[in-house]
């Protein structure tokens, strides 16, 4: 019996098909792509814990239990056989390690199995290219907001550079940990967003809560604990404090992507992310577009959440400047940086 | 004469002349996308505290714009036009020998800064004006605050990083090696080991930063 230790990078063998795996965090998704960009098949599966937080090693589980049903379902809704894959593409960093290792592990098997090449994608850098994709922008400033991330990004001299993410959670992390520690419950369809959104809604008055922007970053910890401290004293409408927890984080998420705005001069802003799904937030930022005469666009929330879809697209990108990686080298990359991702396809496009 | 010269995301600046001088006016302007409760106090604040700390910057020897009239009712301020160009327009061109001299002069005016408890809050290389007889002048306290505390010291002069980074990349490494040893000049160096150290802090805090990386190299199967 042949052992198959790398596959074989034979492209005249392969279809004319991308399939992407995401696995960063809590969700396991598989996206089927043309070389067109022509999404065929997005399967996302979310990994949903009876309560507390998203425990890595958990998540994992999930995904291990749920990955040969996901990528079956894929193949079933894109109408395709694994012949027809010319690559894989999968999500090699950043974000929580067995999570990572999970689907990277399900990715190498199928690129030796089916003797197609590897390509190893940057999470962030795929929430931006599927943006510019689905939205039809050019060269946005995007902002990118989710329970892990929280960025402000754009392209200049050869790299997506950041100008401006968290110093210390994420803004979906922060709305999570608030709203676990109000008490309060998600489920299918209602994250926890959605419902401090649905809360806030029904805010009217404004409790003042700390305002932390540094420079072009921001820190989101110590207004969490304040939130939080708000909720304790049992003094003030769980409403209310919602009301003010989105108007103070989404104020400050504003001006930062506003101060992007202005310093990169582009004309397009792209929200993307699954804290993009609120509401107020898009309000805002579309609001500061408008200021300085740039188009909004936000991403829809299937293809702005985690998904294999924009890993298989920035897969295709990726794979069509030669950048397969051999699965020896295919190691996850916990901390990548966007900053640090070579984007030949980009320069392209840009000049 | 009245001339938007940057619309900020903070504030819009003027170009005005005023009884006779050349002065900057600096309006931070209600921004619609914020509640009138929270938008109000953020301008109120910024335009009462800006100048307090622009004065105690002139005591601490860092060049600052002079402030000739603050209106707190229509949050707006008029200072002094700076003659000079931006750090950021300049420093890409200089001689690696100038640039390394600036970006150590620099460091030594974040040092005197911090010694007298002061924090600029936005440390960018367009908030710095180079004059034409070789003085640096820092502009844009907005974000400033007082403060002699190690943590905010530490985020301070990563932001500098990080600014150096995002618009000088190619020198951004030898740029703020020059800005450390100017602020280790100011401030003596157990304070800037300390200073450094509590960077690094910072950045692994930062979920998915450079510094962690080789970590998570070593993580990764």
């Amino acid at each position: 019996m042949e052992v198959i230790t790398s596959p074989k990078h034979n492209i005249e063998n392969g279809g004319s098909y991308c399939l992407g795996i995401e696995s960063t965090a809590d969700d396991f998704s598989v996206g089927i792509l043309s070389f067109d960009g022509k999404a065929h098949a997005n399967i996302i599966n979310a990994f949903i814990p009876e309560q507390g937080g998203i425990h890595p090693r958990e998540a994992a589980r999930h995904h291990a239990e749920v990955a040969g049903k996901v990528i079956t379902e894929a193949f079933e809704k894109a109408k395709i056989k694994p012949s027809d894959v010319k690559f894989i593409a999968f999500s090699q960093g950043p974000g929580l390690g067995p999570c990572l290792r999970t689907g990277a592990t399900a990715a190498r098997a199928l690129a030796s199995y089916l003797r197609v090449p590897l390509v190893g994608v940057n999470h962030s850098i795929a929430h931006i290219e599927i943006g510019k994709l689905i939205t039809s922008a050019k060269d946005p400033v995007t902002l990118y907001v989710s329970g892990g991330n929280t960025i402000v990004s754009a392209f200049d001299a050869g790299r997506y550079r950041i100008f401006g993410e968290t110093l210390d959670i994420a803004i979906g992390n922060c709305l999570d940990v608030f709203a676990r520690e109000a008490g309060l419950r998600q489920g299918v369809g209602m994250p926890f967003g959605a419902v401090v959104e649905k809360l806030a809604s029904q805010g009217k008055t404004f409790i003042p809560l700390p305002f932390s922007i540094k420079g072009m970053d921001m820190s989101f910890s110590g207004l969490l604990t304040a939130a939080v401290e708000l909720v304790r004293k049992k003094k003030y409408r769980l409403e209310d404090i919602c009301y003010s927890l989105q108007e103070v984080v989404f104020s400050m998420l504003t001006e930062v992507t506003e101060r992007a705005l202005a310093h990169t001069e582009k004309n397009e802003v792209v929200l993307t992310g699954g804290v993009g799904a609120n509401k107020r937030l898009q309000s805002m930022i579309k609001a500061i577009a408008d200021e300085h005469n740039a188009s909004f666009s936000r991403v829809p929330t299937e293809f702005a959440i985690d998904n294999g879809a924009m890993i298989a697209w920035t897969g295709i990108l990726a794979y069509k400047h030669g950048l397969t990686v051999p699965i020896e080298k295919s190691m996850v990359r916990l901390k990548w940086r966007i900053d640090e991702v070579h984007v030949p396809w980009v320069l392209q496009e840009t000049e | 004469m009245n001339m938007l010269i940057q619309k900020g995301a903070e504030a819009n600046l003027y170009l005005e002349d005023w009884y006779g001088r050349k002065v900057i006016i600096k309006c931070r302007l209600p921004k619609a996308y914020r509640i009138p409760e929270l938008d109000t106090v953020i301008r109120t604040q910024r335009t009462l505290h800006e100048p307090q700390l622009i004065h105690r910057a002139k005591e601490a020897g860092v060049p600052t714009p002079t402030i000739f009239m603050i209106d707190v009712v229509d949050t707006k301020m008029i200072m002094e036009y700076v003659e000079g160009k931006q750090v950021k327009q300049v420093l890409n061109n200089l001689s690696p020998s100038e640039r390394l001299r600036l970006c150590r002069h620099i460091g030594v005016l974040i040092g005197r800064l911090h010694n007298a408890g002061i924090i600029h809050g936005d440390l960018t290389t367009s908030n710095m004006i180079l004059t034409p007889s070789g003085k640096v002048f820092f502009v844009d306290f907005g974000l400033g605050e007082f403060s002699t505390e190690l943590e905010i010291q530490g985020v301070d002069l990563h932001l500098m990083k990080r600014a150096l980074q995002s618009t000088h990349y190619k020198y951004a490494k030898e740029c703020f090696e020059a800005v450390t040893e100017g602020y280790a000049e100011a401030v003596g160096k157990e304070n800037t080991v300390n200073v450094l150290e509590k960077i690094r802090e910072i950045e692994k805090r930062g979920r998915y930063i450079a510094e962690r990386k080789e970590e998570g190299d070593a993580e990764g199967s």
